[in-house]
């Protein structure tokens, strides 16, 4: 009995240890860190159903995202443009790509660099949200920033 | 009894001719050779009397009695047997016959070579009867031959011989079962044929698609690409065996050329944006696809030969899902330009844009009938998908199938049948209950039913018919 209360207390030792290194001192994602871009910032922005257009709360991220590219110069982005599953394959390849470039542009003329922002469109073909539901669709609905290259760990 | 000339033979009652239909596939010759009509009973060709009306969606199904063909070996027996399963199977799958219980089978002795006994068959109401028999040569080759029967009429109708090797029985089992469609509904037969299609599998949230093919009855499905890359929305070549789809195979989204005998594949062009939703020209020497830029998508063409590009629409709105008329010389596409997607016609050059759909709701994935007198199209409509079709002109637009989710169709080669797909949605968070299948419907809207395919499928699109 003694033995094992002895073996567990070690096994929550080093849990604490493993959650400490995760964690910058701060207490958050490290600075530039692509998780700090995930939590903080946001990756992603959504749209209404069969538009393109950035609602109000969509420039506000990607004013926040502009602001961090800003700040981490090397950094390059993809930009993916998806669509929720009410639509046709083709189509939705091609709103996708309205999408995604509607987050690119917005960042350009925050004063990004434009060579550093790709863009694809993968349609409905990789849904986030697994439902067939409003809720699912509206998360599906989005454009997503994601770092290829140049963010910290 | 048979004749094997090479070239024209004149069936016995000196009416008609017909050639020696002679077919290559994937290597093996497969000969078509007329047979001779028994005992002079050759039908008045002018007044064929066994005759199925396809122009009114067929609510009576013709009964037909399709015995196993026979043989002699125990080789050819069970050849024989196949081949007449995969024949019932056919002829009942098109929603036109009814394929009779070989149970209720009177006449047991049936012999290739002479009359059947008529009153036998209709006693159990049969109006035609299809006998045959297999005809090994212990060499590797076999003769496969049948006769088609009017029971009523007391006459043969049709009857064939096709020459192959023995692996190849399926194929000859379809060919009959064209010679037949065709024979008793005037129209070209869809069975020898196959279907290219998305395999897929996984979770929803992480989907394996790969490039699959199959024969339009669901035997033999293989794939073609392996799973490591997203495939979409391939197409049959109307001239060749080659497929084009779009592939993010570099990473990046690119319509290729796939040549099914070589396995080989190419990306079709070097444009800085996404490739997307391509078709053949009907004279296979061409495709038709979007091409993006900067979020902008437009239709162009590309001449597979020289390699020509031509842009064919300019504007700022979403242009694709672009299909030729059978004759080249139109080409439908859905666009966004008015708002919401709906379909249009140009002619080839990209000249004379003009707006066909006109009922409620998205029109999208417009396809040009092999026949040029329709387009089929997917519509949603108040939270619902549809398979429809119209006259180019946009009139007669008219509903065959819906459901949550119904997408894509395409055209069998004879213009009577479309297959497209279905989804059920997820019923919980996780993706659970979602599935997409594929169905074909007769164009008369009736005779709905899913196709057979290794695990979920999505984007088919139906083959010519086989060179």
């Amino acid at each position: 009995m003694s033995h094992m209360s002895l073996k567990l207390a070690g096994l929550g030792a080093i849990m604490l240890a493993l959650s400490a290194c995760a964690s910058s001192d701060a207490g958050g994602p490290a600075p530039g860190s692509a998780e700090e871009f995930q939590v903080n910032v946001g990756d992603r922005v959504f749209f209404d159903f069969d538009q393109y257009n950035l609602i109000p709360s969509a420039q506000a991220t990607l004013d926040r995202q502009a602001a961090w590219l800003a700040q981490y110069s090397n950094v390059t982005i993809l930009v993916e443009g998806h669509c929720d599953e009410r639509g046709t394959r083709e189509y939705n390849l091609a709103l996708g790509a309205r999408r995604a470039n509607a987050v690119k542009d917005y960042l350009v003329g925050a004063g990004v660099d434009g060579s550093r922002v790709q863009t694809i469109s993968y349609g409905k073909d990789r849904p986030a949200e697994l439902g067939s539901n409003e809720a699912a669709w509206a998360a599906n609905r989005r454009g997503v920033s994601v770092i290829t290259a140049g963010a910290g760990s | 009894m048979t004749a094997q000339n090479v070239g024209e033979y004149a069936m016995e009652n000196g009416q008609e001719k017909q050639r020696l239909n002679i077919f290559w596939a994937r290597g093996i010759l497969v000969l078509g050779v007329v047979l001779a009509f028994l005992s002079g009973l050759a039908p008045h060709s002018a007044h064929a009397l066994l005759r199925i009306d396809i122009t009114q969606g067929n609510v009576d199904p013709m009964p037909i009695a399709v015995p196993d063909f026979s043989g002699v070996s125990e080789s050819d027996k069970q050849i024989g047997a196949d081949v007449a399963r995969v024949i019932g199977a056919n002829l009942e799958r098109s929603g036109l016959f009814q394929p009779l219980d070989p149970r209720s089978f009177i006449q047991k002795d049936l012999d290739f070579t002479s009359t059947p006994r008529f009153g036998d068959w209709r006693l159990i109401q049969s109006q035609a009867l299809i006998t045959g028999q297999i005809v090994g040569d212990g060499q590797g080759r076999l003769r496969v031959e049948f006769r088609l029967w009017d029971i009523f009429a007391e006459q043969q109708v049709v009857g064939f011989a096709f020459e192959t090797t023995p692996e190849n029985w399926r194929r000859v089992a379809h060919l009959v079962s064209d010679a037949i469609y065709e024979r008793l509904t005037g129209e070209k037969g869809y069975f020898d044929t196959r279907v290219v299609f998305i395999a897929e599998s996984g979770g929803k949230g992480n989907r394996i698609k790969r490039l699959a093919i199959m024969d339009q009855d669901g035997a033999n499905p293989s794939f073609l690409t392996d799973g490591s890359y997203l495939v979409l929305t391939p197409r049959f070549s109307p001239t060749t065996q080659k497929i084009t789809y779009m592939s993010y195979f570099s990473g990046l989204p690119r319509v290729y050329l796939f040549d099914i005998e070589s396995g080989q594949q190419e990306v079709l062009g070097d444009f800085p944006g996404m490739t997307f939703a391509p078709r053949f020209s009907p004279d296979g020497n061409g495709v038709v696809m979007s091409f993006e830029r900067d979020g902008n998508s437009d239709i162009f063409t590309m001449n597979l030969r020289t390699r020509e590009v031509k842009r064919l629409t300019q504007d700022s709105n979403i242009d694709t899902s672009p299909s030729y008329s059978p004759d080249g010389s139109q080409i439908v596409f859905n666009s966004d330009r008015g708002g919401s997607s709906q379909l249009y016609v140009m002619n080839a050059d990209g000249s004379n844009i003009r707006r066909i759909s006109r009922g409620k709701g998205r029109y999208s994935t417009p396809v040009w009938s092999p026949r040029g007198d329709l387009i089929a199209f997917t519509k949603q409509y108040q939270g619902r998908f549809f398979i429809g079709v119209m006259r180019p002109d946009g009139s007669g637009d008219r509903v065959l199938s819906e459901g949550y989710h119904a997408e894509g169709p395409s055209w069998s080669p004879n213009g009577r049948v479309l297959i497209f797909f279905k989804e059920t949605p997820s019923i919980d968070e996780t993706g659970r209950g979602y599935s997409t299948k594929l169905w074909s419907v007769d164009l008369t809207g009736y005779n709905e039913r899913r196709m057979s395919t290794p695990g979920d499928a999505s984007d088919p699109a139906w083959s010519p018919l086989i060179q």
